[in-house]
C-alpha cells in the first residue's frame, strides 16, 4: 500500500499517448507526481538505467523502483493506490475484456494510426485508413456492450480501457487533419465513440494531460522531418 | 469465484501452440478439471466454435467459462488465477513483483516466440540463423531475469512455478525443437545460461507441466506439416 510521503516520477514526454497513461491514472488516485521530460531524440541517463531493456517510455519511479510498459504501470498504480477509485473492473471477466482490447489497440490499431500519414503511396494509405475504420467500428460495438449504457467503458467513471483508448485521441485528431480531413470517429458510424470521446477529454483527470491537437501536428512536421534523411 | 466443475470450462487450443499450452498448465496449477477442444494443427480450417469465441482475432487460445469467452493467453492465465483464487497463486503477492512478472511475460512475446517461429519457418538459411542469434540473446537477457525473480528458489515464481515461468516455460518445447533443427545450435546453455538449464528441467518436470509440454520429437515432425501448410498458403495468395 502507498502512502503520502512516496517517492513517484514518471519519466515521459508530453506527446506520447503511452505516457499519458500513467499520468491519467495517478491523476484519477490524486498522487502527486514528478514528471521528468525527456528530451526529444536523446535518452537520459536515468531512462537508459531505468529501463534498460527497451530504453522507452514511460517508466514509473516509485520510490526508486521503476515499472515499465504503460498498461503494467496503470495496474501497479491502481493496486498500490487502492484507497482511491478503481481503474479495473471489479469483475474478473470484465478485468479479462478490458486487458483483452488495450492489447488489440496496442497491436493492432495504434500502429494504423502512427502509419496512415507516413504511408508511400496512396493506396497505403487508403488500407491503412480502412484497416482503422474497421477497427473503430469493433471499438464501437465494445463500447456499446461493455459501457452497458454508462458514459464509459469504465461505466460511471473512467476506467483501464477508456485510458488505454483515450491515451490516443489526441493523435487520432491530429491524424485526421494530417488525411485532410477524413473522419474516421464519426457521427453516423460511430456514434457512441464520438460522445465517449467529447466526455473523456473533458474529464479532470485527463483535459491537463491530452495534447492540443495543433501542438501534435507541429511535432508532427519535426518528427517527419527527422525521419526523412533515414527513409530508404 | 468458481468451483471445479469441468462442464462449465472449455479451452480450444492446439497441442503444438505454447500459447495454448499456458492456459493449460494454469487450469493444471488449480486442479481445474476442463474440456480441451482441439482445433486443427496448422489452424488451416478453423471452427465454428473459434470464430464465434474470438472473431476478432481467429486465434487460439480461447477459454470459454460458464459460455462465456476470454482470449490471449496471459490474459486468460491472469483470469484463471482470479477465479480460482483458493488454488496455488500464480501472479506473485507484491504489487511491484507483479509488475516484473507481467513485465518479462510481455517480453517473451515480443521478443521470444516470433524469433522462434522465424528459425522453424523461415524461408532461408540465413533468417533461421539470424533469428537463432537473437535468440541467444533474448535467452541471455531471461537467465539475468531468472537471477534477480528467483532470489535463489527454483522458478522466477519461487518455490513453485507461477506466471513467468508458465509464459517463458510454455516455449520450451519448439526451443528444444530448434536446437535440433538447426544442427545442435545452443540455445540454452550450460556455460552462458546454467540458471536456465536447471530451470528447464524442473519446469518440465513439475506436475502441472509434464504432460502439456509437446516432445521434441513430434514438434520437429509437426513443424514438417506446418511449413508445407505455410508455403500452400503462400501460393494461393
Amino acid at each position: 500500500m502507498a502512502a503520502n510521503n512516496d517517492d513517484v516520477k514518471l519519466i515521459g514526454a508530453w506527446p506520447s499517448p503511452y505516457v499519458m497513461r500513467p499520468r491519467i491514472a495517478l491523476n484519477l488516485k490524486s498522487v502527486e507526481y514528478e514528471f521528468l521530460q525527456e528530451q526529444f531524440g536523446s535518452k537520459s541517463e536515468l531512462l537508459l538505467k531505468s529501463n534498460p531493456v527497451h530504453k522507452k517510455i514511460p517508466v514509473l519511479l516509485h520510490n526508486g523502483k521503476p515499472i515499465c510498459e504503460s498498461s503494467i504501470i496503470v495496474e501497479y498504480i491502481d493496486e498500490v493506490w487502492s484507497s482511491g477509485p478503481s481503474i479495473l473492473p471489479a469483475d474478473a471477466h470484465d478485468r479479462a475484456l478490458a486487458r483483452f482490447w488495450a492489447a488489440y489497440l496496442d497491436e493492432k490499431w495504434f500502429p494504423n494510426v502512427r502509419a496512415a500519414p507516413r504511408a508511400a503511396t496512396e493506396e497505403a494509405k487508403s488500407a491503412a485508413v480502412s484497416q482503422l475504420k474497421e477497427g473503430l467500428a469493433l471499438l464501437e460495438g465494445a463500447y456499446g456492450e461493455i459501457s452497458r449504457g454508462k458514459d464509459f467503458f469504465g461505466g460511471e467513471r473512467i476506467g483501464f480501457l477508456d485510458i488505454a483508448f483515450g491515451s490516443m485521441l489526441g493523435w487520432l485528431r491530429a491524424v485526421q487533419v494530417m488525411l485532410g480531413g477524413v473522419k474516421l470517429l464519426d457521427e453516423e458510424k460511430t456514434p457512441g465513440l464520438v460522445k465517449w470521446a467529447d466526455k473523456f477529454s473533458a474529464d479532470p483527470a485527463v483535459k491537463d494531460v491530452l495534447p492540443e491537437t495543433e501542438k501534435l501536428l507541429e511535432f508532427a512536421k519535426i518528427l517527419m522531418a527527422k525521419a526523412k534523411p533515414a527513409a530508404s | 469465484m468458481a468451483d471445479n466443475n469441468h462442464g462449465d470450462v472449455k479451452l480450444i487450443g492446439t497441442w503444438p501452440s505454447p500459447f495454448s499450452m499456458r492456459p493449460r498448465i494454469a487450469l493444471n496449477v488449480k486442479s481445474v478439471e476442463y474440456e480441451f477442444v482441439q482445433e486443427q494443427e496448422q489452424l488451416c480450417s478453423k471452427s465454428e466454435l473459434l470464430f464465434k469465441s474470438n472473431p476478432v482475432h481467429k486465434k487460439v487460445p480461447v477459454l470459454i467459462h460458464i459460455g462465456k469467452p476470454i482470449c490471449e493467453s496471459n490474459i486468460i492465465v491472469e483470469y484463471i488465477d482470479e477465479v480460482w483464487p483458493s488454488g496455488p497463486s500464480i501472479l506473485p503477492a507484491d504489487a511491484h513483483d507483479r509488475a516484473v512478472a507481467r513485465f518479462w511475460a510481455a517480453y517473451v512475446d515480443e521478443k521470444c516466440f516470433p524469433n522462434l517461429r522465424a528459425a522453424v519457418t523461415a524461408a532461408s538459411e540465413e533468417e533461421k540463423n539470424r533469428a537463432a542469434d537473437q535468440l541467444k540473446e533474448v535467452i541471455a537477457r531471461m537467465e539475468g531475469a531468472y537471477g534477480e525473480v528467483s532470489r535463489g528458489k527454483d522458478f522466477f515464481g519461487g518455490d513453485k512455478i507461477g506466471f513467468v515461468d508458465i509464459a517463458f516455460g510454455s516455449m520450451l518445447g519448439w526451443v528444444r525443437a530448434v536446437q535440433v533443427m538447426l544442427g545442435g545450435v545452443k540455445l540454452l546453455d550450460e556455460e552462458k545460461t546454467p540458471g536456465l538449464v536447471k530451470w528447464a528441467d524442473k519446469f518440465s518436470a513439475d506436475l502441472a507441466v509434464k504432460d502439456v509440454l509437446p516432445e521434441t520429437g513430434k514438434l520437429i515432425k509437426f513443424s514438417k506439416l506446418l511449413i508445407a501448410a505455410i508455403r500452400a498458403a503462400a501460393v494461393e495468395d
